[in-house]
């Protein structure tokens, strides 16, 4: 639109449509500078850690946002997938011990992932619904099987644990999970028939099925994969906290929402990409210790806290608009 | 007639499967009567009023993630507000809650008109301001109601010069569900700004071609979410005696009684009564299922299973509808 005068909006906005990944990263340095102002000398290499793995299982779970996201859907089951797949598997240990408690643990997430994506592929189900539903029907089943196991207690694998609080190399463990993640995940998206489907069913669906692409097999290997990836933020996330409970990962779910918008995934599909997520979980945490720091009552960091998603956001559509 | 009865089945076929549920909690427990009937129906009612909102904004093509969050502001502004408060004064504070809840909603939806982000997001951002608004207000459990306001929505309905056995049976938290309905909704749905919630909802781009002023209309039917969200923060207010700032388990229940209601999500079809007959319809088999002794907790797998059985089986005749 700005061809012949190209003002500094259109052209932020046009770079934010090109490479959205250089403003986001701006936006997050910019916010640590602002926390080394507020508080010198808290920017050191001990919160870069701690900030690192508290942004980890956030970015991981997002990544289920932004794959069902790119399709022009939404994965709302994701926290409860990643509490299920975490308690069963912590409560399993005791009983049947750790490799078939794992399998039994990340058994529901593909279970809860294949009936999301039968609701969403052959039902037809808008995947909000069919995911709120699932997570429902899920968080049921959890408090009807936490009766059944309430006396043979919980044990979380040594292992969990070292992968969620231990450190080599004064970097959190989970990092070394998660690096080979994020880059098998970008290069999913950006190389593989897969990766590739899930834009082209994200722009036009119609388009994409008189091309004959069967969406509704891809519909369900997404959500199964999706399934996954929450189950295995679960294990992650436990862990790092510790202790199984019924509520464990639900505080991550509508971050998660938020960090996959913030990083640049369109919710209507065809779209952004991981690496923004990435970024944008790192952005709220930064963002999540800044509140804390400020030592504002827990309800002016919510508002604070909806308000600069919410303003991110709308910078994001403005820029992208003219772009 | 038939075509009437066609074009209300889904609310019809929802009226007959509450009766038949009515009959078989007779069976299941003879002594369910008029007690029962009361307690079930005030059980309902903040579920309902959320469900009236969120079916507003459905209808107008959005849907609003912060419906929680807002009743929890409404719930705890009344009861702060209401704390020592005189009768009189206890008015003006139900009119100042209508006006706030009108006023959140009308926040919601002019951010969403004039950011241009997703209605999605948007909410999902206000969910956290309004918790966090919330939480300013009252930080815990507190405040107080007018009693005047209880009497309102416990017990059955009893009228001057009419036998009592004849209205007993009645409970005033339908009634009080019924007059929400008629004094607010009513007047909409005749008018043009209903006519306009179904034209931007079912098409925004034809409305806007049509005349219709999408942004400014989005926005009122934000403000009638609002407004129900705030009449049910209040309603929840009114039953417990007390604001409470922790959101309750509102939003889920009124997207899953929307749906189960015949709205279809997407916007521009369904009505008000379905919705509020499919609240009663996922409370009563929740309490049939408590009557008979099963674990609540197996009662959320039934609801959340219902939910989802009852919309894939709504998108698939939807499917097949299309396709003749």
């Amino acid at each position: 639109m700005a061809a012949d005068a190209p003002t500094l909006i259109s052209r932020a906005g046009r770079l934010m449509v090109e490479r959205p990944l250089i403003p986001l990263v701006l936006l997050l340095f910019g916010l640590i500078g602002l926390l080394e102002f507020l508080q010198p000398g808290i920017v050191n290499r001990l919160w870069i850690a701690n900030t690192i793995k508290a942004a980890i299982p956030l970015a991981m779970l997002a990544a289920c946002q932004t794959l069902t996201m790119l399709t022009g859907g939404i994965d709302l089951s994701a926290g409860t997938v990643a509490t299920i797949t975490a308690f069963v598997t912590a409560t399993m240990v005791p009983q049947v011990g750790v490799p078939a408690a794992l399998l039994i643990g990340l058994g529901c997430a593909v279970l809860a992932g294949l009936v999301n994506g039968f609701g969403v592929a052959v039902a037809r189900v808008h995947p909000l619904i069919m995911t709120l539903g699932t997570g429902l029907i899920g968080t049921g089943c959890l408090l009807v099987y936490q009766r059944h196991v309430i006396a043979t207690g919980s044990k979380i694998p040594d292992f969990l644990i070292w992968l969620g609080i231990g450190r080599t190399f004064g970097l959190p463990n989970g990092l070394y999970l998660f690096i080979p993640f994020a880059v098998l995940l970008i290069w999913a998206q950006r190389r593989t028939g897969f990766g590739r489907l899930l834009y082209a069913i994200g722009s036009n669906e119609a388009a994409t099925r008189v091309s004959g692409v069967r969406s509704g097999q891809v519909f369900f290997a997404l959500y199964a994969l999706s399934g996954v990836i929450a189950g295995i933020t679960g294990l992650l996330y436990i862990g790092i906290v510790k202790t199984p409970s019924l509520s464990l990962a639900l505080p991550l779910d509508l971050p998660s929402v938020a960090a996959a918008v913030i990083g640049g995934t369109s919710i209507f599909g065809g779209r952004g990409g991981y690496g923004g997520t990435i970024v944008g979980a790192l952005i709220l945490t930064v963002l999540a210790t800044m509140l804390t720091l400020l030592q504002m009552p827990e309800g002016a960091r919510r508002i604070l806290f909806g308000l600069i998603i919410l303003a991110v956001t709308a910078l994001y559509v403005r820029l992208t608009d003219r772009g | 007639m038939s075509r009437w009865v066609a074009a209300n089945g889904w609310t019809l076929g929802l009226a007959a499967l509450l009766a038949v549920l009515l009959v078989v909690t007779k069976l299941i427990q003879p002594d369910f009567g008029v007690s029962g009937l009361d307690s079930l129906a005030r059980a309902a009612l903040p579920f309902a009023l959320a469900t009236l909102g969120m079916a507003v904004v459905v209808l107008a093509g959005g849907i609003d993630l912060s419906l929680a969050a807002m009743m929890a502001v409404a719930g705890v502004t009344a009861a702060l507000l209401m704390q020592g408060a005189s009768d009189g004064q206890a008015v003006a504070v139900v009119l100042f809650v209508l006006a706030l809840g009108l006023g959140m909603g009308a926040v919601n939806g002019a951010l969403i008109v004039w950011t241009r982000v997703p209605d999605i997001v948007v909410t999902l951002a206000m969910l956290f301001v309004w918790q966090g608004v919330a939480l300013l207000i009252l930080k815990a459990p507190g405040g107080a109601a007018a009693p005047w306001l209880r009497a309102l929505i416990v017990g059955g309905v009893t009228l001057p010069g009419i036998p009592v056995a004849l209205t007993e049976w009645l409970p005033k938290a339908v009634v009080f569900l019924g007059v929400a309905m008629v004094v607010i909704w009513l007047p909409i749905r005749r008018s043009k700004l209903g006519l306009m919630f179904y034209a931007i909802g079912s098409d925004p781009l034809a409305a806007f071609r049509s005349g219709v002023p999408v942004g400014p209309t989005r926005i009122a039917a934000y403000a009638v979410c609002g407004l129900f969200a705030a009449l049910g923060g209040l309603s929840l207010t009114m039953s417990t005696g007390i604001g409470e700032p922790i959101p309750g388990p509102y939003l889920l229940a009124a997207v899953a009684a929307v749906v189960l209601g015949g709205v279809v999500l997407g916007g521009g079809r369904g009505g008000l009564l379905g919705p509020v007959l499919a609240v009663f319809v996922l409370r009563l088999v929740r309490m049939d299922l408590t009557l008979l002794a099963v674990d609540p907790n197996v009662t959320t797998i039934v609801e959340g299973s219902i939910m989802v059985v009852v919309v894939m089986l709504g998108a698939v005749l939807a499917i097949k509808g299309r396709k003749t």
